[in-house]
Order: C-alpha cells, then sequence, then structure tokens
C-alpha cells in the first residue's frame, strides 16, 4: 500500500499537466460507424474518438451540467452516458427499439429519451441510467426538450397531442395539449424556455404554446402559409431548434417549400419570407442573432446559405461540398463548423468573412455538439 | 438539373439487370442515406415505417416500385419520380427485398 501511495505522489506533477477542463470541447457524430469524435474548438481539431456507440443514424446528444459527460441518444434505442475526457462510455442501455432525440433535465439530474417504438418517452437517473419514469403515449413522439422546472415537453406524431411531464414530484404530472395539428413533425422551444412551437407536415402552418400559462392553449401560427401554392415533395424532414430565434423573430424552415419563414416572437405574426436555394433542413441563428445559416434537403444539399437578420436578404451562399447536415456555431458565434458528409469532413468558416479557417476529418459526419450546449434550455 | 436528366435518360436505356456496378453503388447509398433519413439508415423504421426483408417478404417488387415513384398520398411518403427513372425504382425495391442480389 505504502508503495503505490508513493507512487502516486510521484505521479502527481504529471499529472498537473492532464488537467483538463471542457468549456472549449464538442463531439462529432459519424452516423454510419457508431462513434464520436472528440474536438477541441480552439485548436480547431480532434483530439480523440469514441466508439461502440451502436447504430448513431440521426443521433444527438446532450451535457451534464459539469460539461464532462454527454448523453447519446441512438437511433437503435441506445442512451449511452460517454466521458469525454478519458473518451469512455461509462454507461449505456437499450432501452427501446427505435428513438429520436432525447433532452435533460434543467437541474442535470433525469435524462429522458424520445421513442417511436415502442411510442413514448422513458425517463433515466443521469448518474446511473437507470430508469426512473415510463410515460407510453401510444403514438411516436417528436420534439422532446427540456424545460424550466424540472419539466419536459414533447409532442406525438399520430395524435397532434403536446405533453408536458413535471418530474418534480415522485411520479411525473403529465398536461395533455390537444388540437396542436396535424403530423407534427419537430417542434423547438425558445432560449428562454417560454415559447414552443411545432411544425406540422399534415397542414399549412405551426402551432405555439406558452409555457408560462398554467394551462397552454395551442396558438396557429400562418394557419394560410402555403395554400393554393404546390408544394414539392419532402425528401427531408426540416428540423426545428432552439437556435430559431434570431432578435426578436423566429426563423423558421418552410415545409414543401424553398422559403423560410420569419415570424415576430413576440405575437407570431408573419414579418417576411426569404426564398432559398432549396427546402431548408435547418435555420439555425447565429448566437448574436445577426446571421441565420441555412442548410437544404436532398438532392440540394450541398449548399449553405447565410441570411442577414436585418434585410432578410441571403448575403452569402458556399458550396461546402455533398450531403451538409448540420451546423454548430462557437458559443459566441465568431467560427461555424459544418458537417460535410460525404467528404467526410468538417469544415470550420468565420462567420463574418466566410473565409475557411480549417477542416476536421471524420467518417460520414452529421451532428455537431459543443459543451457550452450544457448552459443552453431546450437544446 | 441537367446532369439529373442525363442520369434519368441514361438509366431508361439500361435494362434492370444489366445495372452498372456504379450504378448499383449509387442507389444502395442513396437507400441507406435518404431513404434511411425517415425509415431509418437500418431501415427499421423510424418516422416512416420499417422496410426489411421480413417486412417485405408479401410486396411485389412492382408494387413497391409504383409507391417509390409516386409516393404514398396523404402520408410523408414523396413521389420520387422526379429523382428516379422506373428502372432504378424497381432496382430499389428488389434491393430492399434481397439486399444480397
Amino acid at each position: 500500500m505504502k508503495y503505490v501511495l508513493l507512487a502516486l505522489l510521484m505521479a502527481t506533477p504529471a499529472l498537473a499537466d492532464e488537467y483538463r477542463a471542457t468549456g472549449d470541447l464538442g463531439l462529432i457524430v459519424e452516423r454510419a460507424t457508431g462513434s464520436l469524435v472528440v474536438v477541441d474548438q480552439s485548436d480547431r481539431a480532434a483530439i480523440g474518438r469514441i466508439e461502440g456507440l451502436g447504430d448513431l443514424s440521426h443521433a444527438s446528444l446532450v451535457y451534464s451540467p459539469d460539461e464532462r459527460y454527454a448523453y447519446v441518444f441512438g437511433r437503435d434505442g441506445g442512451l449511452s452516458k460517454v466521458d469525454i475526457l478519458s473518451r469512455e462510455i461509462v454507461a449505456r442501455v437499450l432501452q427501446a427499439g427505435n428513438s429520436i432525440g432525447g433532452a435533460i433535465s434543467d437541474d442535470g439530474t433525469l435524462v429522458a429519451v424520445s421513442n417511436y417504438e415502442p411510442g413514448g418517452v422513458r425517463v433515466f437517473d443521469a448518474k446511473t441510467l437507470e430508469m426512473v419514469a415510463d410515460i407510453p403515449t401510444a403514438s411516436k413522439t417528436i420534439g422532446l426538450v427540456d424545460a424550466p422546472g424540472r419539466r419536459f415537453v414533447f409532442t406525438l406524431w399520430d395524435k397532434g397531442e403536446t405533453w408536458i411531464a413535471d418530474m418534480k414530484g415522485a411520479e411525473p404530472a403529465i398536461t395533455k395539449v390537444t388540437g396542436m395539428g396535424t403530423n407534427p413533425y419537430d417542434a423547438l422551444l425558445a432560449g428562454d424556455g417560454r415559447t414552443y412551437i411545432t411544425g406540422l407536415f399534415g397542414e399549412d402552418g405551426l402551432t405555439a404554446l406558452d409555457l408560462w400559462d398554467e394551462t397552454p392553449e395551442p396558438i396557429r401560427v400562418l394557419p394560410g402559409y402555403g395554400r393554393g401554392e404546390e408544394e414539392l415533395p419532402v425528401y427531408k424532414m426540416p428540423h426545428l431548434e432552439g437556435w430559431a430565434e434570431a432578435a426578436g423573430e423566429f426563423v423558421l424552415p418552410a415545409v414543401g417549400h424553398h422559403e423560410v419563414l420569419w415570424i415576430d416572437a413576440s405575437d407570431f405574426t408573419e414579418t417576411g419570407r426569404t426564398q432559398t436555394h432549396g427546402q431548408p433542413v435547418f435555420a439555425m441563428a447565429r448566437p448574436d442573432g445577426r446571421q441565420v445559416w441555412v442548410n437544404f434537403a436532398h438532392p440540394l444539399n450541398d449548399t449553405v446559405q447565410v441570411i442577414d437578420r436585418m434585410t432578410h436578404e441571403v448575403i452569402h451562399e458556399m458550396k461546402p461540398g455533398p450531403a451538409v447536415l448540420h451546423m454548430e456555431f462557437t458559443p459566441r458565434g465568431h467560427e461555424v463548423w459544418i458537417s460535410v458528409r460525404d467528404e467526410n469532413r468538417v469544415d470550420i468558416y468565420d462567420t463574418e468573412t466566410f473565409e475557411k479557417l480549417g477542416e476536421v476529418a471524420a467518417e460520414s459526419p452529421s451532428g455537431i455538439f459543443f459543451t457550452a450546449r450544457a448552459h443552453r434550455t431546450g437544446l | 438539373m441537367r446532369s439529373l436528366l442525363a442520369l434519368a435518360i441514361l438509366g431508361l436505356a439500361l435494362p434492370a439487370a444489366a445495372m452498372e456496378a456504379t450504378d448499383a453503388a449509387r442507389l444502395e447509398r442513396l437507400v441507406a442515406q435518404d431513404c434511411g433519413s425517415c425509415h431509418g439508415l437500418t431501415l427499421k423504421g423510424g418516422l416512416g415505417s420499417p422496410l426489411t426483408p421480413e417486412v417485405l417478404a408479401d410486396a411485389e417488387p412492382e408494387g413497391l416500385a409504383s409507391i417509390i415513384l409516386d409516393g404514398v398520398p396523404g402520408t410523408a411518403m414523396p413521389p420520387w419520380r422526379p429523382l428516379l427513372t422506373e428502372e432504378e425504382a424497381l432496382w430499389i425495391a428488389r434491393y430492399l427485398k434481397d439486399p444480397s442480389q
């Protein structure tokens, strides 16, 4: 024992060099190989890889409040907790047959997963990944987000309902909001945790909820949107994310049209439309809200356009390469990382000059997630 | 668009059985990546229904090809006719039923 202690003491100076903060780290999903690349945002470099995470197509992840652990939601129902410092999987459960995203509670103690098969949401202890609640819905669930007050909010694709699960007590207390519309395909929560918006596939427009209301009622947004105009076939469902708010306006991808929609965040009236290169998949506001970056559905997915918040006009267009799947801003927005799936790399651009600053190799990269997400509601 | 048209013409000129290896690779990729965005990369389902050989065991390739080309109205399944030829759709239908072929 004494020798072990001595060895430990001798090792201490070396350990000092190994202290590593995680504030500028991130993870890139390698969708086909079931792995994650650990990246250093300041160095614009990959620093490691975590493997063995199952089917990561359409995978997403959230971070623990200390930014050391990530909870990875795989398509195959796998929920994995990874340590980004030791680059190990520290816990993993196969919690369902087919999943689509998840969320972590505001206090960091609960992780919820949205499931297609069986439909519903399951909630796990963030430390152990032991299941603490099962919320069956008899429907595919989408648009799962964390809301303030230890709550999760999610929406039922087949039933057009949004459920608010309050997790403060021993059992989840569920508030069901009906009449959200036909086939809601995704949802977002604004950064203040107040406004939840679902996009509708089965009808025109969107539906908003005011979560500050004791009994939230569906608020129809742009109900006549797109009517009378011919819809294009939709080869890829758009995504809605909490990055969609740009200085008092929401900017949202239109379904089946080559445009993004601008909506006044205070009264949900339309403030404009911007014609785009193709059908938008992500329309993401730079953290300061000044710019919105848009990528597109197959077969126009080699292009990214940048829209100015002030004029609603496209101010820049670039073609990073085939299959641009995701974009992630550095926390203050000076750079953006863009995954180019079919080129097996992630490109890094300056958001002011649009100059390419670097690239990181990754196998079929999709989602990019920086640890600063740990401190944002609804991501 | 012009290149798509060229591909379409090229596709029409080829009998299904003689699909070039490069075309087969391209279509396999399209199935995994683009069909996969709704049906799952492994085709076990997602927002769209599962498309595994077991699920499709009783389906006729011609029927599947027509769903691929014309979509399913009232659902999220879009028509792929603007992007695929009839031969390519039939190739995909057969490939879904038997990926080893």
